[in-house]
């Protein structure tokens, strides 16, 4: 629980900032029990490591709606509704994702959540706010924040958001092999070669594969990705990330007979080998 | 309050108060320093008398013993105004003189001051003060010489009266004008009090009065009309803006409540519904947006952000917003060229700077197809440094926006096409000219030729 960020999660300082999303982004779950059945829908529920997680939020509503959807999704969450429960409950048990939003009664959510790191504690946090301006994303990261989400958020935005947070699910942080079927990326001489034919790439699009593929296995949405490649947290308004998403499939994809990356309807993109 | 009561509460009042004490204070000093001297003054010139008059009657006693010194002395002493004279034995007695004294005073030679009566007319009770000089004469004889104090006194008397009218007149005259003086300062207040009283009962468009006499008060009066003219500019606005607001939120809310109307009315499969709330979701995170972008905006103007600046490249946030943007602008068919000259220092905030370029190559993009024959579709990222100001221009080649347009589209929730046909809210333009006169530069819209180019002109920190 206690064990240092590893050094590749850190080297992304501005993670997330949501002020929208694209219009095909939505949660594809809202119908509901057939949730289950479409695998299309949320492939990251498929097979996944379970995690804990826990859900500080007064708006009782809110917190059991995304109680729900988490358990869904196939992970498990506790809910406190205060700063005071949400601290208690955070200290006494083993979570692999705090979500933690900022207006709470008792005590704040940065309070909160610097009083844990000041125990030691570094279990990821996602910051809810319905504050999502650019100076509150970098007030909530300071106080020791992992991630900012803004209020109102598409629930495949914050699945995709906790499960990239959490430890036991973000597979090759550290790793300077990136390895997905026969798709390989050297982070140390930043080539990258598909059945053993080198892939010449742009560095920004290295830089995107990079990024899909140490989050291999999971749904990476347009913001993540505008965040974490080009370190921009507004809205872009347009498909721009589509764009660059279908170039480097192109270069990667196009003339081999497996598709590894794909698009999440309604999510993101994810890269992963189909037999897995 | 009573008006007396509110004059003298003025600081006008107060101010003018505190001067007459002070100078009243000092002009008592000056002539109590003056009176004091010429006392002196006149006590010197006494002895000096006095000490002449001895001289020449110790003379007088030398050459013709006491004989002649009584003769002196008796003529002297009959001459008007003349000084006071004694001659007595040792034991005292009188021999001629026209004063009585103590006779403890002359028992003690030297200088001493006395009060005494003139021997000549016993009837006269008037007891005078007067500086007197014994001396012990060989055989025993005394001689008193002295003056009165009269001339002293009287001198006292010519100063002290003016001196007394003097200081009455110059309170009368202090008080008046300070009561003068508050009556004008609260004539003046009292006229931009009830304009400002009538300005928060609502009309905006009221101004202080102006004297025109360019003193501190028109110079109050000018200030606080400017600001009233800023309040007036940003009331409008915030009205101008809420009934955009009105009209532009509800237009998608009319929108989504119409969708989920029809869908409950008309679904008749899962699919349908599924659909239905798709399109749901989709006009709501529209809304989100628009909600959102509106936001930043206000946050801007009003300079909330200010405090997350910092230092960064400019050159590096128009190469990477260009590199964002390329394969869009490729995708349309448009030339996409980004010319930086690195490295451009800039403090401010990057984020915002990043996204208001951002806004102006989607609106290049989104509007940049050329409609004139002949010329080639381009967008042109452009970011230099030129006269103090950092430069990031966005130019295309498409139809550009009217001369008269180019001041209106800068608002919020200003599009030019009325069909609004194309997605957006109307917002990047205003984001952008936010962002600029946040960091205290512009958003200069100009001629392409044909086209637009849009700058975000910043002016580089001083150091």
């Amino acid at each position: 629980m206690a064990a240092p960020s590893p050094p590749a999660v850190a080297s992304f300082p501005g993670r997330v900032v949501l002020t929208g999303h694209p219009p095909d982004l939505y949660p594809d779950f809202m119908g509901g029990p057939n949730l289950r059945n479409s695998a299309s829908a949320n492939p990251s529920s498929a097979g996944r490591t379970q995690m804990r997680l826990l859900i500080v939020e007064d708006d009782l509503e809110a917190a059991e709606y995304l109680r729900k959807a988490l358990r869904e999704a196939g992970h498990v969450a506790e809910l406190a509704r205060d700063g005071e429960e949400g601290l208690q409950a955070a200290v006494d048990g083993e979570f692999d994702v705090l979500v933690v939003d900022r207006m709470l009664p008792k005590r704040e959510g940065l309070s909160l959540i610097s009083e844990l790191r000041a125990r030691g504690d570094t279990t990821p946090v996602l910051i809810l706010s319905a504050l999502g301006q650019v100076d509150d994303r970098v007030t909530g990261l300071r106080a020791g924040g992992d991630d900012y989400l803004t209020k109102p958020y598409a629930f495949s935005e914050l699945l995709a958001r906790v499960e990239a947070l959490s430890r036991r699910t973000a597979p090759q942080a550290a790793d300077t092999l990136y390895r997905v079927g026969d798709l390989e990326l050297d982070r140390l001489s930043h080539r990258v070669t598909r059945a053993g034919k080198e892939i010449p790439l742009q560095p920004r699009e290295f830089r995107l594969l990079e990024y899909l593929m140490r989050h291999a296995g999971q749904v990476v949405t347009r913001t993540m990705l505008l965040e974490n490649v080009w370190d921009y947290h507004f809205d872009p308004q347009t498909n721009v990330i589509d764009v660059h998403v279908s170039r480097l499939r192109s270069k990667i994809d196009k003339g081999f007979e497996r598709t590894l990356l794909h698009t999440v309807r309604g999510a993101g993109y994810m890269i992963r080998d189909g037999a897995r | 309050m009573t008006a007396l009561g509110k004059l003298v509460r003025t600081t006008a009042f107060k101010i003018v108060a505190v001067y007459l004490i002070i100078f009243a204070l000092f002009a008592a000093g000056i002539i109590a320093y003056l009176a004091r001297h010429t006392q002196q003054l006149v006590v010197s010139q006494i002895t000096e008398t006095v000490d002449a008059e001895m001289r020449s009657l110790q003379e007088e006693f030398t050459v013709g013993g006491i004989n002649r010194l009584v003769d002196v002395v008796e003529t002297r002493a009959q001459q008007p105004g003349s000084n006071l004279y004694l001659v007595t034995t040792f034991a005292g007695a009188a021999i001629v003189g026209n004063v009585e004294v103590p006779n403890e005073t002359l028992g003690r030679p030297g200088w001493s001051e006395i009060s005494y009566r003139r021997a000549e007319d016993p009837d006269d009770r008037h007891v005078s003060r007067a500086l007197v000089r014994v001396t012990v004469l060989p055989g025993g004889f005394r001689l008193l010489v002295g003056r009165d104090f009269e001339e002293r006194d009287r001198l006292r008397q010519i100063l002290a009266q003016p001196a007394r009218w003097a200081v009455a007149f110059l309170v009368i005259l202090g008080v008046g004008g300070g009561l003068f003086i508050a009556r004008r300062v609260l004539k003046r207040i009292d006229a931009m009090t009830e304009t400002s009283d009538r300005i928060m009962a609502g009309d905006l468009s009221g101004r202080l009065p102006v004297a025109g006499s360019g003193d501190e008060f028109d110079r109050l009066a000018n200030s606080l009309n400017a600001m009233l003219e800023r309040i007036e500019g940003l009331m409008t606005g915030v009205k101008q803006v809420s009934d955009n607001i009105a009209h532009d939120l509800k237009t998608p809310l009319t929108r989504l409540r119409n969708q989920a109307e029809e869908a409950l009315r008309a679904s008749k499969s899962e699919a349908d519904y599924r659909a239905a709330l798709e399109a749901t979701i989709d006009e709501s995170d529209a809304l989100i947006r628009t909600f959102d972008a509106l936001l930043m905006i206000s946050r801007a103007e009003a300079g909330e952000v200010r405090t997350h600046m910092a230092d960064f490249d400019a050159a590096d946030v128009a190469n990477s917003v260009g590199e964002l943007y390329e394969p869009l602008a490729e995708e349309k068919g448009l030339k996409f060229v980004v010319e930086t000259d690195p490295p451009l220092p800039c403090h401010g905030n990057r984020e915002l700077i990043g996204q208001a370029l951002a806004n102006l190559v989607d609106n290049a993009i989104k509007h940049g197809e050329p409609v004139t024959p002949g010329i080639e579709g381009e967008v042109r990222v452009n970011s230099r440094l030129q006269g103090g100001r950092i430069l990031l221009t966005v130019a295309d080649r498409g139809p550009g926006i009217p001369d008269g347009d180019r001041k209106r589209v800068l608002e919020r929730f200003v599009r030019l096409e009325t069909s609004r046909s194309r997605p957006g809210a109307g917002l990047g333009l205003s984001l952008a000219a936010a962002v600029a006169h946040l960091h205290g530069g512009d958003l200069l819209l100009e001629d392409n030729n044909p086209g637009l180019r849009a700058t975000l002109a910043i002016p580089v920190p001083s150091r």
